[in-house]
């Protein structure tokens, strides 16, 4: 046997091996925590075993956790595709452009990136209305606090976590007018320290709730040690620390959106799209609303979370002014998603919140 | 802008809770240094000390047990840098850097199954009146164990250093390790010891921060705890009560601007996130101005390898 034929037959069983392969689905996920935090990525993570259990042998899945957001996810997106990766879902805000670099080098891979809003012919979008669950937040928290100083754990200054905090902010002050936000920035979205950190800053200036957009539960156990404070899961339900300090909890629920995406790039009828679904198509839940809530309180709640879902009612709805009061919706009006003052780009705070978004 | 919701009694109280992980890590450190060997693993061994700590509590549900096992897992540790620079004789700057490194990867192997568990809480001391006493109760009587460990340590380290026979050999090896050797003392195995006693105390500090400060288990959450430990021995010259000074500065700062920014200063957040770091350092650095008398603090022997070849 010469060295022709060997090369030879490794490359036919390379052909034979590859061509067994290409019958199932590769699917990758890049996570920007672990996906034991108990929150964002262990959403993330409980989407892809979704997928894995509706198609078994048909798919296979991959991921890689703990990703820092920026160039060094590029590395991790190409070493995805490198492997044969047909469908890569990149979920988190700060992989928007390393997702569009590594798509434009691949592009017969699909991309799906979460949060983001740069599309590309290979690249969808993806988004939960999270500021949905964020307005039952701020009618429970207006009505539940007795200091009227809620805290907000922000985690970057980014449209999505700032139509959180505007969201959980108009729906407090709807319920509770003396209602005051304290915000701390923890430019990070998992660091339990500095979760921790800004939880127990927030408590001893006198908030008894404390709302987050970190992934973590340390903010949880903060509050559980102050005592008298009200929390709510984010993310994920974070039930460990229910009934108190975790009163209700904002569910992202991406399983369904996974498994149809999947099944698309197996059918082939995959394009891109740009997909931002709210709490009536069932990719925000809200969770069980426990017992510290009185009755009265959890009823309202719960009338106000159906009506988000049915659409009779919109979070945005004016008269809302900019912080600087100007105005930003008439009476009646209610917020557009894109172009000037739509909820995509929204950068700036609503009339009643002390102190400056960060640039 | 709201300064008035800055309770200063809770911010000396959290100050003290938020600077026990480092001073624990430094007093440590101060001895190995002493001792004239300069381990750069303090982060390594603390992060160990945390998954150890933290997977000891959870298994017995007792956080003792976990303080104990952290000050055995750090010191295990420390073994390996003792073992690497006290017999083969390598270079402790190398070394030390692997041992964090080494540190960094084996704790998160460790802790694989421990993200997202919650450990046992520590009891906190609650003295029946004293505990409740405006300001000096939160401030001084109703803190975690750990913080009252740190501060004894402190004091100790700095009685066997200036007063007892055992820290005048330590320091003499410190200084000359030949003139120890030459005077019949054993240099290396004052040094291990003075090893496993800084190792033991960055484990107690990496638990100090899985157990009390956070508490939970996340991969790499020591997050430069160690090196601030590192650097707050080397600008406070040496000298304990000024560690103890550097430690407390540190975490005052990082209380703090944690305050600020939740009472809506408006300072850019990005300045307030490096303050602790610049005040820390610009402080002790001002301190030990004078050149020639820091100088003169650093261990003589400082990092030198020693073979008894004479």
């Amino acid at each position: 046997m010469n060295i022709k034929t060997i090369l030879a037959s490794a490359a036919l069983a390379m052909t034979a091996a590859t061509g067994a392969l290409a019958e199932k689905t590769k699917v990758g996920f890049v996570y920007v925590g672990p996906v034991g935090d108990g929150g964002w990525t262990y959403e993330h993570d409980q989407g892809r075993k979704a997928v894995v259990e509706a198609f078994g042998d048909k798919v296979e899945t991959m991921y890689v956790e703990s990703v820092p957001e920026g160039p060094d996810s590029e590395r991790v997106m190409t070493n995805m595709a490198l492997k044969g990766a047909d469908l890569i879902f990149t979920t988190s805000f700060g992989y928007m452009d390393p997702t569009i670099n590594v798509a434009a080098k691949f592009p017969n891979v699909k991309f799906e990136h979460a949060t983001g809003y740069k599309q590309a012919d290979n690249v969808s979008v993806y988004s939960a209305r999270f500021y949905e669950g964020r307005a039952v937040q701020g009618h429970i928290a207006g009505q539940m606090t007795k200091s009227n100083i809620i805290g907000y754990i922000g985690s970057f200054p980014i449209p999505e976590v700032i139509r959180g905090i505007n969201s959980a902010y108009i729906h407090a002050k709807a319920v509770n007018p003396d209602v005051q936000f304290k915000i701390v920035w923890a430019y990070t979205w998992f660091d339990p320290t500095k979760e921790a950190d800004a939880a127990k800053v927030l408590i001893e200036q006198g908030a008894d709730v404390v709302l987050q957009h970190t992934d973590s539960t340390a903010p949880q156990a903060a509050a559980q040690a102050a005592g008298n404070v009200i929390t709510f899961g984010q993310a994920s339900d974070m039930a460990a620390y229910g009934p108190m300090p975790r009163v209700s909890s904002i569910i992202d629920d991406w399983a369904p959106y996974y498994i149809a995406r999947t099944k698309a790039v197996m059918d082939g009828t995959w394009t891109s799209t740009s997909t931002w679904d709210g709490i009536g198509a069932g990719m925000v839940g809200i969770g069980e609303i426990s017992s510290a809530v009185p009755a009265d309180i959890k009823a309202s709640a719960v009338a106000l979370r159906d009506s988000l879902a049915d659409g009779s009612y919109h979070a945005f709805t004016g008269p809302l002014n900019k912080q600087d009061g100007s105005t930003w919706l008439a009476a009646g009006e209610t917020a557009s998603d894109y172009g000037d003052g739509g909820l995509a780009g929204m950068n700036f705070y609503l009339e009643g919140i002390e102190g400056d978004v960060p640039n | 802008m709201d300064l008035s919701s800055i309770s200063p009694t809770l911010l000396v109280a959290s100050l003290m809770v938020a600077a026990t992980p480092i001073l624990l890590a430094a007093i440590g450190e101060l001895v190995v240094e002493k001792s004239g060997v300069l381990n750069l693993g303090v982060e390594g061994m603390m992060i160990i000390g945390a998954i150890a700590g933290f997977a000891a509590a959870v298994g017995t549900g007792s956080p003792i047990i976990g303080f104990l096992c952290a000050a055995f897992g750090g010191a295990a540790l420390s073994l390996v840098f003792a073992l690497l620079t006290q017999f083969f004789l390598s270079n402790h700057v190398a070394t030390g850097l692997a041992l964090t490194l080494f540190g960094l990867g084996l704790s998160a192997l460790m802790g694989q199954s421990y993200i997202g568990i919650k450990p046992p809480a520590s009891a906190k001391l609650d003295l029946p009146v004293i505990s409740d006493i405006p300001v000096l109760g939160p401030v001084l009587f109703s803190h975690d164990i750990t913080v009252y460990i740190a501060l004894a340590l402190v004091a100790a380290v700095w009685w066997f250093l200036k007063y007892t026979r055992g820290g005048l050999i330590l320091r003499a090896v410190g200084e000359s390790h030949d003139a120890a050797h030459a005077l019949g003392y054993k240099v290396v195995k004052v040094r291990i010891m003075a090893i496993m006693f800084g190792g033991a105390c960055a484990g107690l500090g990496g638990a100090a921060l899985s157990l009390v400060r956070v508490p939970q288990w996340t991969e790499g959450m020591t997050a430069g705890a160690g090196w601030i430990a590192l650097a707050i021995v080397v600008f406070a010259s040496w000298k304990p009560a000024r560690v103890l000074l550097g430690a407390y500065l540190f975490g005052g700062v990082a209380v703090l601007q944690l305050n600020l920014q939740a009472a809506g200063v408006s300072i850019p957040v990005e300045y307030l996130s490096m303050s602790p770091y610049l005040i820390t350092i610009i402080v002790l650095v001002v301190m030990s101005a004078h050149r020639n008398k820091a100088a003169l603090n650093a261990p003589a022997a400082l990092g030198r390898a020693f073979h008894a070849s004479r």
